[in-house]
């Protein structure tokens, strides 16, 4: 009766996901290192977030505006839940943005910076700030009609075969989500856990850096970083994801 | 901009072990490391990281390559007097960076 309903509710809302509900990664690392994203005395992503939190407060640009002005004293104030809402719509430049594009985008228009000084460490220390104030909080990507063909298409490259070794996102992450690929743990590839620390990349990294890593990994030519094709991945990935729970800063071996 | 996040107990009763996490953000460069031009990486590590409280050095630790970046460093003392407790990373290039914390004995 339930899935009927959730069924139906599919129906009304949009395609039918046939796939079993979504798993974090969170429940296939070890012990030790789930404890230290739960912990934020341990967790290295937390000084990123502090980083984004004391640019919050900070004066930038021509018109010497900062995001306490019109965002509130803390991220958590009025965009709690906005992290778990990305990407979305943007009016402007027609096209669905990211998290980190939106913050980006606030700070061309609204504080007069730069295009090239809006991205970089700063732009990541934001992200990882404003997507902190939704932790625990479920996704739930916008149910906004335009979105639908960047999401199917996201969703036609999820499972389009890449580079010399052939492989699909799918084939790995919806497929064999749980075993291993030699001695690495096959992650099911969830995209809520962003900005998140890995112990490999020793640092905090954005979603499209992740994807980056995995289409070199099949020895295909990783698309540009910003370019529409990361795009509809990232609006199929927060759909896929939906209802999981934010847990950024995640942390990955 | 250098961050660390010191956690300790606010408050803590007098004879009382307390546990203390020091985390830093720090590349812990090796020196062994080549970049992708092929030149190595000049070594950037801390090399001493050292907590003063109630006068005197309660903990204190020798860091070397092969520590992985921002490390975490926990350990424990017995609260005596309230005050500040120091904690100190130093480093290659000059690197230091000073976070004071404050216990409240009760």
């Amino acid at each position: 009766m339930a899935r009927a309903a959730a069924v139906l509710a599919g129906l009304a809302t949009g395609p039918v996901d046939a796939q079993a509900p979504p798993r974090s990664g969170y429940e296939m690392m070890s012990r030790e290192l789930q404890a230290m994203q739960r912990d934020d005395s341990l967790n290295p992503g937390m000084l990123w977030v502090l980083e984004g939190q004391a640019l919050w407060a900070r004066r930038e640009g021509p018109v010497e505006r900062a995001c306490t002005d019109c965002h509130g004293a803390t991220p958590a104030d009025r965009l709690r839940g906005a992290a778990a809402a990305h990407p979305a719509w943007d009016a402007l430049l027609a096209r669905p943005v990211t998290l980190a594009e939106r913050i980006a985008q606030c700070r061309i228009r609204h504080q007069g910076v730069a295009a090239p000084a809006a991205g970089g460490p700063a732009l990541l220390a934001l992200e990882a700030a404003v997507a902190h104030a939704s932790r625990g909080l479920p996704m739930r990507p916008p149910d906004d009609a335009r979105l639908e063909p960047w999401r199917a298409r996201g969703q036609a490259l999820w499972q389009q075969r890449l580079g010399q070794l052939d492989l699909s996102c799918a084939q790995c992450h919806d497929e064999r989500a749980g075993g291993r690929l030699g001695g690495a743990l096959i992650p099911p590839g969830n995209a809520a856990g962003y900005p998140t620390y890995r112990l490999e990349w020793q640092g905090l990294g954005p979603l499209q850096r992740r994807l980056r890593n995995c289409m070199t990994g099949v020895r295909a030519e990783p698309w540009a970083a910003g370019s529409d094709e990361m795009r509809s991945l990232e609006v199929y990935l927060a759909w896929r994801d939906r209802g999981l729970p934010v847990e950024a800063p995640a942390v990955r071996p | 901009m250098t961050r660390a996040i010191v956690t300790l107990p606010t408050r803590a009763r007098q004879g009382e072990v307390i546990e203390i996490r020091a985390l830093v953000a720090h590349p812990m460069e090796t020196g062994h490391r080549p970049d992708s031009e092929g030149r190595v990486l000049p070594r950037n590590i801390i090399r001493r990281f050292s907590c003063r409280y109630d006068g005197q050095t309660v903990f204190s630790a020798d860091l070397h390559a092969a520590i992985a970046a921002n490390p975490v460093i926990v350990f424990h003392t017995v609260a005596t007097v309230s005050g500040p407790l120091t904690c100190t990373w130093q480093g290659d290039g000059g690197f230091v960076h000073e976070h004071v914390a404050t216990l409240q004995v009760v």
